[in-house]
Formats: structure tokens, sequence, C-alpha cells
């Protein structure tokens, strides 16, 4: 008696949650054909005359700030180019998805742009990880997708130096900031014994200073002292003391402004006053606020583009930026969301239809394509060749110090 | 005779609604889209359950279960990408790593009771976090990419397999054991049951089907990294359980769909998404402290025969 | 000379954590709720001290004491709202109503004004004091004498005041202190204000201190200052100071010992060391299980 009763128990345990995938399985289906048949007049926005751009971005989670950042530079350009007449007549509208800074939800968003959405093209997300969840959807579904902000050579290149044929970015790759600032560091600075403080958390910036520590290795400067953190710590003060104790004449901190802007803030007040230098990362008016701009002195980037540049386009970007974000000046996140999508829109206009396998190759024969970001051409693993500028930062201010080539 | 039966019944129902869905994907009237919001609730569902076993029927309350996730997940992506070994096998040795570590942990926390037992298992769950993130071969913190292997079938057997292990386990003379030790422990000890055994054996369970869930987790997704397994995740796990009504297996699997539904439909609201999640949450705990389904089970509410009228 | 130094950098985060650890621990004291909606009343905190800073332009002490009036306010009403309802239901119910209301508060804030970071203003000229040696910046001893005052403050409260009677009357048996007359209701508002009200200060504190804030600060010191509760006995208010001490300069010596990927980890180890070997924390008494 109490066998069977287990046994019924069991079972019936088990119809009901296959029943209930069921349902919901069904109810799935029957979405799908319905969407089927009313997408005949909208679905395929190819025919339409809206050109889908899916955005899979960051919007909530612990890397929020980054994946808003690019969504507010992306909207940006789109309003700009759908107020311009759009691509080809038709406007752009852009669908953005919630990713919750997770890997899989990154997997699964993209996965809803590619088939329920049917986007053209995509916006990847801003860190290289969850890009990287995306790709094989891209691939498979043959739907390009263009990081901003993913910078880790994976992205493009697989491990066993295939291309991912439908994966782009409009960043640089890891290694190229890191030789850049180590050759500028050996170089113009004349630094000798550097240290390294790194975000142990962050891809980018253990990427940058693999690079930078091999770079500067090789050219007779030595590293006294490598100290790392995590993303969201707030104090920085012991790792800094051991680095003082080490007494670099340079210091490389390859990471974001959340955490770089305390970091240089807390370094100065304990009187260390060596050059220190980021990347890209540190670009946005919030270092300058966390850091203040006494403490910036004497400290250097290596950036895409300068906001300060009194370039017409980086110029108008700014005001335009200003203009729809309540005065705030634009970081690196945003420029770099602004200009993902008109190097979209560029390809589409090229390509003359939303195929995406046209799309793609255009995206990958773009050359001497002017954007905010600098003017840039897509070599053979999908990376943008792109010029460097190096900042120092004085009085809060970024001033042009000098330009290397890749 | 008759009862016997009846489980037959129940078995072939979930044949064919297996077969069904997978005839469904195979002739793509279920698209990519829908076929992964069914493994992502498969996987929801198994973590729920693993769960389910530890709170709902041992009353020991664990927040950490990401920990075990994370086990399954890595020890899996390391047989199958950098050992170049069977899928299967990885699955298997996914589980059974996510066992041993809960173990690992079992042993010294669970002496430890209410809420000193849940900040414990936080905090092994953030250990094992911490010595993936510093652990270079698994990639640091930029991850590992893992082969896309898993599919419908090894999701779906995933769950049957744990809510076939499980309620026989709850339903036999251990679990009943179990069940004294959440109403009362020390009248379980008085009784003359070895709670700690218990408790650990339980614990060890739920941390294998953790496990299990990882390995499928980690080759559905294309990429792991430490930061995916943070408490938030655990915190999503102890939701499923709760929000079913704590104590109930059906509830757990229920509510494991009914978020993970909730949760696909408003990434078409990307702004306001999280903020009607909690609103969910808040409100259902609210009017219904006790969880969907409270104690009960799905099956006391309606007879077999009647299944088809539950729709 | 310099583990010195990395003392006085481990008091000084420590007294963030015990400030808020002391708010969580006076809660599950009388309710036996883990509020995990704690953390973000002290984001809160932080953000309507960078508002009356920035915007309003107040001084240090206006700014601190207006955060504190505010998160009270919004304790009380958060207890009100959500927790009230669920006094009678089981703990784990009210513990994921309590994740609930923290989401809700976190991303309610991200809606209204985006996750990017602001930065405090300077409100004080930082400058580094020489004592002995050992560099200690101004602010980190401003800080630490406003957390150790609201401490005293607290334990004069606590101790010496009616409420505080009540407070302690109710955590020890509500029932036995509603039958002695005590308004069981309003003497757990009470400890929500005076909780959320220190986490307020906490979180202008922290960011005079650290600088940056946003709409996610709370996560991470919120655990940590849970762990800090527990870690000194949670319920009992001197256990949660030294907690959140111990804590703080425990994370900052292993960070100076070179470990610093693995400061959290070694938080944990300890913490749960301590509960292997005293289960209930290092305050805790041993609490008689009734059958």
């Amino acid at each position: 008696m109490r066998e069977s009763k287990k046994l019924k128990k069991f079972g019936s345990l088990l119809v009901a949650s296959s029943l209930l995938a069921g349902v919901l399985a069904g109810c799935g289906n029957g979405d799908d054909s319905s969407s089927g048949g009313g997408s005949s007049s909208g679905g395929g926005s190819s025919d339409g005359d809206t050109i889908k751009i899916g955005a899979n971005l960051e919007l909530s989670g612990n890397v929020a700030s980054y994946g808003s950042s690019i969504g507010l530079g992306a909207e940006l350009a789109v309003k700009e180019i759908n107020d311009a007449g759009g691509i080809d007549g038709k406007k752009i509208e852009l669908i953005k998805v919630d990713n919750k800074s997770e890997n899989s939800e990154a997997t699964s968003a993209a996965i809803k742009l590619a088939t329920q959405d049917k986007v053209v093209a995509m916006l990847a997300p801003a860190t290289s990880g969850n890009t990287v969840a995306t790709v094989q959807i891209a691939n498979d579904n043959k739907i390009p997708i263009v990081t901003g902000s993913g910078t880790a050579p994976n992205i493009t290149v697989n491990e066993d130096g295939s291309v991912n044929e439908y994966a782009f970015r409009t960043c640089f790759i890891d290694p190229f900031q890191g030789i850049v600032a180590a050759n500028f560091a050996s170089g113009e600075l004349d630094a000798k014994n550097v240290a390294i403080f790194a975000d142990n958390a962050s891809d980018y910036a253990k990427g940058l200073a693999k690079s930078f520590k091999e770079t500067i290795t090789k050219s007779g400067g030595k590293v006294v002292k490598e100290e790392a953190y995590v993303a969201k710590d707030t104090d920085f003060r012991t790792q800094l003391t051991n680095i003082k104790a080490a007494n670099p004449d340079f210091i490389f901190i390859p990471g974001y402004y959340e955490e770089v802007g305390l970091i240089v803030k807390q370094a100065r007040e304990m009187g260390i006053d060596v050059p220190l230098m980021g990347a890209d990362g540190w670009d946005s008016p919030t270092l300058i606020e966390l850091a203040g701009a006494d403490a910036l002195n004497n400290t250097f980037i290596t950036n895409h583009y300068s906001a300060e540049d009194p370039d017409q386009k980086i110029q108008d970007f700014v005001k335009a930026f200003k203009a729809a974000n309540g005065d705030k000046a634009p970081d690196a996140f945003n420029a770099l969301g602004y200009d993902t999508i008109y190097y979209i829109a560029d390809a589409i206009k090229r390509a003359g239809s939303t195929d995406g396998e046209a799309i793609k190759n255009e995206l990958a024969a773009t050359k001497d394509l002017s954007l905010v970001t600098g003017t840039f051409s897509v070599d053979e693993n999908h990376n943008p060749i792109k010029t460097a500028t190096v900042l120092e930062f004085k009085d809060g201010k970024q001033v042009f110090n000098s330009k290397v080539n890749p | 005779m008759k009862k016997s039966k009846v489980f037959w019944g129940y078995a072939v129902i979930a044949l064919v609604i297996y077969a069904v869905v997978q005839l469904l994907i195979t002739t793509e009237v279920i698209d990519l889209y829908y076929k992964n919001m069914l493994i992502t609730m498969c996987i929801n569902i198994m973590l729920a359950v693993s769960l389910h076993i530890v709170i709902g029927v041992t009353g020991q309350f664990s927040i950490g279960h990401a920990g075990f996730l994370a086990v399954g997940a890595y020890v899996s992506a390391i047989i199958t990408t950098k050992l170049m070994l069977p899928f299967p096998l990885a699955i298997l040795l996914g589980a059974a790593a996510a066992a041993v570590a809960g173990l690992i942990v079992g042993i010294p926390t669970l002496r430890l009771k209410g809420d000193y037992l849940a900040i414990a298992t936080l905090g092994f769950a953030e250990i094992i976090r911490i010595i993936f993130l510093n652990t270079d071969y698994v990639g640091g913190a930029a991850g590992m990419q893992v082969k896309y292997l898993s599919n419908w079938t090894y999701a779906f057997f995933g769950v049957v397999l744990t809510i076939l292990v499980i309620s026989n386990f709850t339903n036999s003379r251990h679990g009943r054991a179990c069940i004294s030790i959440r109403e009362d422990e020390i009248a379980a000890d008085a009784m003359g049951i070895n709670t700690t055994y218990y408790k650990v054996v339980a614990f060890a369970i739920g941390s294998f089907f953790a496990g299990l869930a990882g390995a499928i987790f980690a080759h559905n997704f294309y990429i792991i990294q430490p930061t995916t397994f943070g408490f938030l995740k655990s915190f999503d796990i102890l939701i499923y359980v709760v929000l079913g009504g704590l104590g109930s297996l059906s509830g757990s699997v229920i509510a494991a769909i009914f978020l993970t539904v909730v949760s696909t439909y408003l990434a078409n609201f990307p702004e306001t998404r999280m903020i009607i999640y909690s609103l969910v949450l808040i409100i259902v705990m609210l009017y219904r402290p006790t969880g969907l389904m409270g104690t009960k089970e799905i099956t006391q509410l309606f007879k077999f025969g009647k299944k088809g009228g539950t729709k | 000379m310099e583990w010195i130094q990395q003392l006085v950098n481990g008091i000084s985060l420590g007294s963030i954590y015990a400030l808020i650890a002391l708010g969580y621990t006076m809660v599950y004291g009388i309710i036996k709720l883990i509020n995990f909606a704690h953390g973000d009343v002290f984001m809160i905190g932080s953000f309507i001290g960078f508002y009356a800073i920035a915007k309003w332009e107040l001084g240090f002490f206006p700014a601190l004491l207006l955060a504190m009036l505010v998160c009270a306010i919004f304790g009380v009403l958060i207890e009100r709202i959500a927790y009230k309802r669920l006094r009678n239901a089981t703990r784990i119910a009210a513990l994921i109503t309590a994740i609930g209301v923290s989401l809700l508060i976190e991303y309610t804030t991200i809606f209204f004004r985006g996750a990017q970071p602001a930065a405090y203003p300077e409100v004080f000229k930082n400058k580094s004091l020489d004592i002995f040696g050992v560099q200690i910046s101004s602010t980190s001893i401003l800080i630490l004498s406003v957390a150790v005052v609201l401490m005293i403050l607290l334990q004069f409260i606590v101790h010496k005041t009616k409420i505080g009677k009540a407070m302690r009357a109710v955590s020890h048996d509500a029932d036995a202190a509603r039958l002695m007359g005590i308004n069981v209701d309003n003497t757990i508002s009470a400890t929500f204000a005076i909780g959320s009200a220190l986490a307020g200060a906490a979180g202008v504190i922290f960011g005079v201190y650290y600088t940056k804030i946003d709409p996610l600060m709370g996560v991470i010191p919120g655990v940590k200052a849970f762990i800090a509760a527990v870690l000194g006995g949670i319920g009992i208010i001197p256990g949660a100071m030294v907690g959140g001490m111990l804590l703080g300069v425990v994370e900052s010596l292993v960070s100076a010992l070179g470990f610093s990927l693995w400061r959290d980890a070694a938080a944990f180890v300890i913490l749960i060391l301590i509960l292997i070997f005293r289960p209930s924390g290092i305050f805790g008494k041993n609490a008689r299980e009734k059958v």
C-alpha cells in the first residue's frame, strides 16, 4: 500500500512538472505560429520601413553602469540617424534587452533578439564575457554583432586562430593598449621601476596588465610590485601602502574609472606622487569628480580620442550628448556606444540590404571610417585598426600628449 | 497492483511529453527562443528541487546553493573542454564533485542552526567562487569558454532524474527522518534519529543535483565566469523554493517555471524589469506568505483522473 | 610603522561596517529578521547626504542629520508596509520579502537616476597627519569619532531611556512585554528608525570617506555588515561593533600581507571558524534549547 502511494506521488509530480512544461511549450508554439502568420507584414524587418537593431546590454546587475552608458550613446546615434532621414529612408528601431550582467541572460537575450525581434544586427554587451556568450548565437543565426567595449581578443578570434565570422568590435583589443602604455612609460617617462595595480575581477584589466608587463620587461624596465584589487572595492589604501613601500617610479593602473578615481585619490593622499597611467577605462567625467583635479595631475591614459579635441565631429558629439543628457559630458562608453551604431549603420547602408551576410561582409570591409573615437579600418581579425591617443590630465582637463599608430 | 499502474501511467505521460516537445523541436515548430527557454526552465527546476530537499524537506537554511552550481559547472567544463571527454561523463563527474563539495561544506556547517547556518553556507559559496576567480587554469575573471553540448533531452531527463530521486527520498524512511528534523530537531534527536547524518545526506544529495544542473548550465551558455555564481544567484534559487511553498516539491517546480517565464517576459521591459520582478516577489510574499502551494503538493489538489482539467 | 598604518586603515573601514551592522543586529534582535534591505537604506542615506551637500549646499553635520532623519522615516515605512504583515509568517518568507524590498529600492533608484556612480563633493580639506611616522588622514579620524559618538549615543538610548528599556524587553520576550503594557508595534518601529538612522549616517560617512556612491553600493557593505553582526553574535549590540571593527582589521591585514584577492575569502573563513568553535558568535550566549 505504502509502496504504491509513493509511486503515485512520484508519478504525479513528474506529470505535474512535465505537463506544465508542455503547456508552456504549447503556448510558446502557439505564439510562434501566430507571430509567424502576422509577421509577413512586419516581421521581415528587411522589407518593412524600419531597420531593427538589437541592443543586448547590462542594464541591471553589477556592471549596469557600463551597459547603460553604452545604451545612452547608442540611443543618441539612433536619434541622429533617424532625424537625418534614416538609412536610405528607413528608420532605425533600437530594441534594448537587459541581460542582468549575466552570461546566461546575455545568451538568452541574443536568442530573443535574433528569433523573436528578428533584428538585422546587434549591439553586443559591454563586457567581454557577456559578449562571448552571444558570439555563437550570432554565427548560427547569421546576425552580425558589434561590441562597443568588449576588448578580449577571443571575441573575434577563437583559440585555434579561426575568426568568428559575425563578431566585430569598435574598441581596441586588450594587448594593444598595454603595449602603447608600456612604450610610453619607458620611452617618454623614462620609467625603470614600475608597479602594476590591476582589477583582478576584470579580464580587461588583466589583459592590459599582462601585455604591459611583457612589453616593459622587454624594454629593460623592472616590475617591482604587482598588486590587485577586485571591482567594487572602495578601500585601496592597504595595497597602495605596499606599492609605496616598493618605491616605484611609475604605476600602471588598468581598470575602470569607478575604482581608478578612488585609487588615484587615495594614492595622492598617501603621498604617492609618481606618474600614474591607465587606459580608456579611465575616460569619464566621473573620474575627475572622484579623484579631484589636483590628484589627477601627472596621470596619463591611452584613449581612442579626446573629448577636448577641437575636431568638429567630436565637438558636435559632445554638444549633442550634453543636450540629450542634462549637461553630462560623455565618457568612453557613451562614445563607443554611439560609434558602434554609426559603424553598423554605415555597413547596412553600403550593403544596400538588411541581409545578415551582406552586412557582415561590409562590416569586415570597412575602410577609413571616420567616427568620434577615431578613423579606422577593419583588419582580417575583425578588429579596428585605429590610432591610440595618449592624453595627460592637467587640472582636470585632458590634454593631448601624443598619437601612437598601431 | 493498481497503484503501480498509476506510476506507469505517469511515466508514460512524461515520456509522451518529452517526445512531443522533442518532435516539435526537430520539426522547428518550437524555435531556438522557446527551446532555450525550456532548457533554462529545466535548469531552474533542477536547482529549485535540489534546494528543496535541503530547505523544504530537512529544514536547513542554506543560502549558498550557487556554490554547488559553480562546482558542477566548472568541473564538467574542465572535463569536456580541457580533457576532451564525453559530455555524459562530464555531467556525472560534475554532479559528483558538487556532492563532494556538499559533504565538505556540510559536515562542519550543519551543526549550526538557523541564521548562523545560513551565513556559513553563504560564506562557503563565496569562498568557492573566489577560488575559481583566482585559479588561472579555469580562466580566472575572464572565465572559461565551454562547448555547446546540452539539449532538450539532457535537460528534460535531468529534471526527471532529479524529481524521481528527491521525491523517492522524501517518501522513504530517510526522508521521513529528514522531515522530523525540520519539524523538531530536538524531538527527532530524542527519538534516536541521527540528525547530523541525515542533514549531511540531504545536503549532499541537494548539492549533487545542483552540480547536475551546473553541468547542463555550463554547456548551454557558451561561457562561465565566476561572477555568474555570486550570492544573488543563490538568492534566485532560494526564491524559487520559498515562493513555491516550503516543503512542497511541486510548488518549487511551479515557482521555477513561473519565475522563468516572468523573467523572460520582462526582458521586453528592460528599464522596469527588476522593479516589476521585485514587486511580484513582495506582493506574493505579503499575500501568500506560505508560498504559492503552501506545503501541499499539486497531487493533493487534483486527482489523477482529473489531470487533464488542470490546464 | 607600516603595520600601524594598515591597522588604522582597517579600523576606519571597520567603523563603517560596525555602523551598518548595528542596524542589522538591532532589527534581528527584536524581530529575528535578516533585513537584507538594510544595505539599501545605507545607500539611500548616502544619496540624501550627497544631494544635501552638492545640491542644497548644506554642511557635513546638517547633511548627516538630514540623512539620518530621512532614513529613520524610510526604515519605519519599510517596516510598516512590508514587514509588519509578516510578523507571524515564517522567517524565511520575511527574508524573501526583504530581498524583494532590497531589489525594489536599488532598481527604483536606478530607474530615476541611472546606474552611474556619483562623486561626493569634498567637505573637508583632507590633511594627512603625521603621528610618529604614521600617516593618518584627518577624514579618517573624523569618521572614527563620528562613529564612536553615534555608538555611545546608541548605548545610552538602549540602556538609559524608556524606549531602550522597551526595546530590550520586546527583544527578550515580545509577549511578556505586551502583557506588561509595552506597545510592541511602536517599539519595533522605533528599532527600525534607530537602526536605519545609523545606516543613513554610515552612508554619509562612507560617501565622505570613499567619495564614490552608486545605487548598488549597499549590496556588498550590507553583506559584510551582516557577517560582522554574526561574527559578534547577532542581536548583541556591542557584538556588532566589535565584529565590524574586527572584520575591517582582518580585511586590511590580509591585503597588507599581499593576499588582497583572497581578502573576502579570508573574512568568510574566519567567520566560519568562529561559528564552528563559538556557534553563537564572539559575544553570543549559548542559549539553552527548549523542547
